[in-house]
């Protein structure tokens, strides 16, 4: 494999898997938030 | 139970990857290791990947217009979210690929335009999914894009052998094409089971969201009806 080759190959796999990657971060992030927000609302529906 | 799985199915997705990549990079045979051809390998499991979860999303749409069960709606939804991250995959790789062998990023033909369209659709789909308030209606409009959006799945699935462009023409053998030398098939295959490992994973994580969001709503209602 030429170098040139080896490159695009290799930024092939890199983007397909950062893709997923920054899509799993986002899932994440994304879950954090909604666990916050029903421990904010499950406190709300305590007070009242 | 739910998390028994999820770790299962992406261990399993990492051994297969693991397994594949040695196999892609070191034992496959010459033919494969030119023109970047290694590409091929993450480009069309990727799409057969987001194929595999378009349909799961039509059947749950269509079991949604049957029962009208928002659960359905739920599971399409967190299908296609998935389903969409494979195809931007797909597109992307492609294009580097192109980039390689054509020297160019993108060609407007018929093969590549479809499955942006597809892309496009599903984006679009999601953004719908936004726009609107209401569960029900919000359910019912989604159903009906994503069962269009699943004849489009159906042309970019053929759109390779009806259109005689730059993209190239099927080269598998369940396809009759026949382009590609003994044993450098499997590992494709291979690839699309780990990615549908990995799709698993984040199907689930999606649904574990969702029935969050649920219990956010319900909780949400409660409260005002104080």
């Amino acid at each position: 494999m030429s170098p040139r080759e080896f490159q695009f190959v290799f930024g092939g796999f890199l983007t397909a898997w950062l893709i997923l990657v920054i899509y799993a971060v986002s899932l994440g992030l994304r879950e954090r938030r909604l666990r916050k927000e029903l421990d904010r609302v499950r406190q709300m529906v305590e007070k009242r | 139970m739910r998390e028994k799985v999820m770790y299962t199915l992406a261990v399993i997705g990492m051994a297969l990857l693991t397994w594949n990549l040695y196999k892609i990079l070191f034992v496959l045979p010459q033919e494969a290791n030119v023109a970047a051809y290694q590409i091929v390998y993450f480009h069309v499991p990727a799409a057969f990947t987001a194929f595999t979860g378009f349909i799961v999303a039509l059947a749950a749409s269509a079991l949604y217009i049957a029962t009208s069960d928002l659960q359905y709606d739920a599971y399409a939804a967190g299908v296609t979210e998935v389903a969409l991250a494979f195809a931007s995959v797909n597109l992307a790789t492609g294009m580097i690929w192109a980039r390689f062998a054509w020297g160019i990023w993108w060609a407007w033909d018929a093969r590549l335009t479809s499955m942006l369209t597809c892309w496009l659709m599903y984006a679009g789909y999601l953004i719908l999914r936004r726009a609107i308030e209401e569960p029900t209606q919000r359910a019912r409009l989604s159903a009906f894009v994503s069962i269009l959006g699943c004849v489009n799945v159906a042309f970019v699935y053929k759109a390779i052998e009806w259109f005689r462009t730059q993209h190239p023409s099927p080269v598998l053998s369940i396809r009759q094409g026949g382009g590609m030398g003994s044993g450098m098939e499997a590992p494709i295959y291979w690839n699309w089971l780990a990615m549908l490992c990995f799709a698993g994973v984040l199907v689930i994580v999606r649904m574990r969201q969702e029935a969050v969001s649920r219990e956010i709503d319900s909780l949400r209602r409660m409260a005002h009806a104080y």
